[in-house]
């Protein structure tokens, strides 16, 4: 079962679900984080970390003496990543999408592909979650490439819990696309109830099955609960605003520790989403 | 000498477009002979990305060798570096103005980017 927890807007309260569904759960549990341009589980976690790799990804790169400039790699590039420029092909690597189709076009052989390290994944353990996260290198764009290999690292039985990224891009997409629930989470402000609005849209796209927590359910207004409502889209546990939640996640301790209130309602709520 | 100006408008007295890769228009002014030719940008004006690079790539088909804009970000720099083409940012008023300014000798080629990408 792999669970997601998403958001639309950022700072909703996505790493504190996650974590406390990881450490809510009875039997093996696997935490993956898959917003790698800001990685932040480990800070909670605080995991021992027993592996490490690299993440490469191939670019082109132009034999400038067999280049004709004759364009055809810089039509087929969809990301305008190629520009022909005094007659020959020039590289952006930062706007490669590592397709490839560039080297096939080319009619004089004049591009080969050399590996490039964007990012890299780590693999650790901490009280019982089996947790793997994965960091893209600053000025590096492609957060999908490094959240496709996280993803790599947990194959294998039991719960999958993924801590996606912020909007709706991408980045939140490749994170999300093959969950088997994915649980929005959102605040009780209009700004909450927009990017929410955009997040439902893009996982009824993607046919996934969602529901929605609510996080600092008693700040702002009613609008997203109507919104819920008249969506049919069940809204499986609203936690309330609290300074000892707020101070603990400051401090990087689990939420939990400091409510441990809470921790019923999120068996609760995994008990529904994964029976 | 063939200069590329990026233009709001279609004429030489149209307000300069501040942005490069985004360009409305690019006017190409050739200095020798006082002539003009308008082109479009639409096609970079709605890319996802590499607006920059296309638009280095579109000015120097068209033979210019200088460009005068507002703004110019990293990769465009490089790419109008790698055509050979200078690049004079900061540059406001009209087209016509500009020119102007830069026979006077009063606008001076950069050599850097002046803003980060995607600063729009």
């Amino acid at each position: 079962m792999k669970l997601a927890i998403a958001s639309g807007k950022g700072g909703t309260g996505k790493t504190t679900v996650a974590l406390c569904l990881a450490l809510s759960a009875d039997g093996p549990v696997r935490l993956l984080d898959c917003d790698v341009e800001e990685p932040n589980c480990h800070l909670f976690l605080k995991p021992e970390i027993r592996h490490r790799e690299p993440v490469m990804l191939p670019v082109p790169v132009v034999d400038a003496a067999k280049c004709d400039g004759c364009g055809k790699c810089r039509q087929l590039c969809q990301f305008n990543a190629i520009a022909v420029l005094k007659g020959k092909a020039v590289v952006f690597p930062e706007l490669c999408h590592s397709c490839g189709g560039c080297v096939k076009v080319c009619p004089t052989h004049a591009i080969r592909e050399v590996e490039c390290e964007i990012g890299f994944v780590e693999q650790g353990t901490s009280n019982g979650v089996e947790f793997v996260t994965g960091s893209l290198n600053v000025g590096q764009p492609l957060a999908p490439a490094i959240i496709r290999a996280v993803k790599r690292h947990a194959n294998g039985d039991g719960l999958t819990i993924l801590d996606c990224p912020p909007g709706t891009a991408c980045a939140m997409v490749a994170s999300v696309r093959d969950a088997d629930h994915v649980l929005l989470v959102t605040e009780p402000t209009p700004f909450g109830l927009h990017d929410l609005k955009l997040a439902v849209d893009t996982v009824r796209e993607l046919k996934r099955s969602f529901s929605v927590v609510i996080n600092r359910a008693d700040i702002g207004d009613n609008r997203v609960l109507d919104y819920c409502r008249a969506e049919n889209i069940p809204v499986r546990l609203q936690i309330p605003e609290g300074r000892r939640i707020a101070e603990a996640y400051s401090r990087g301790e689990p939420v939990l520790a400091a409510a441990p209130e809470l921790q019923e309602k999120f068996r609760q709520l995994l008990a529904e989403v994964t029976g | 000498m063939k200069i590329a100006i990026t233009a709001s408008g279609a004429s030489l007295d149209a307000p300069l477009d501040p942005r490069f890769g985004r360009a409305a228009r690019f006017i190409v002014v050739d200095t020798a002979t006082g002539g003009f030719t308008v082109h479009d940008n639409t096609q970079n004006l709605n890319a996802a990305q590499g607006a920059g690079i296309q638009a280095a790539e579109t000015v120097s088909q068209l033979g210019a060798e200088l460009v005068i804009t507002g703004h110019c970000g990293p990769k465009a720099f490089r790419a109008l570096q790698a055509a050979g083409i200078q690049v004079v940012t900061g540059a406001t008023g009209k087209v016509y103005e500009a020119v102007e300014r830069l026979q006077k000798g009063e606008l001076q080629p950069s050599t850097s980017a002046d803003v980060e990408g995607h600063w729009a």
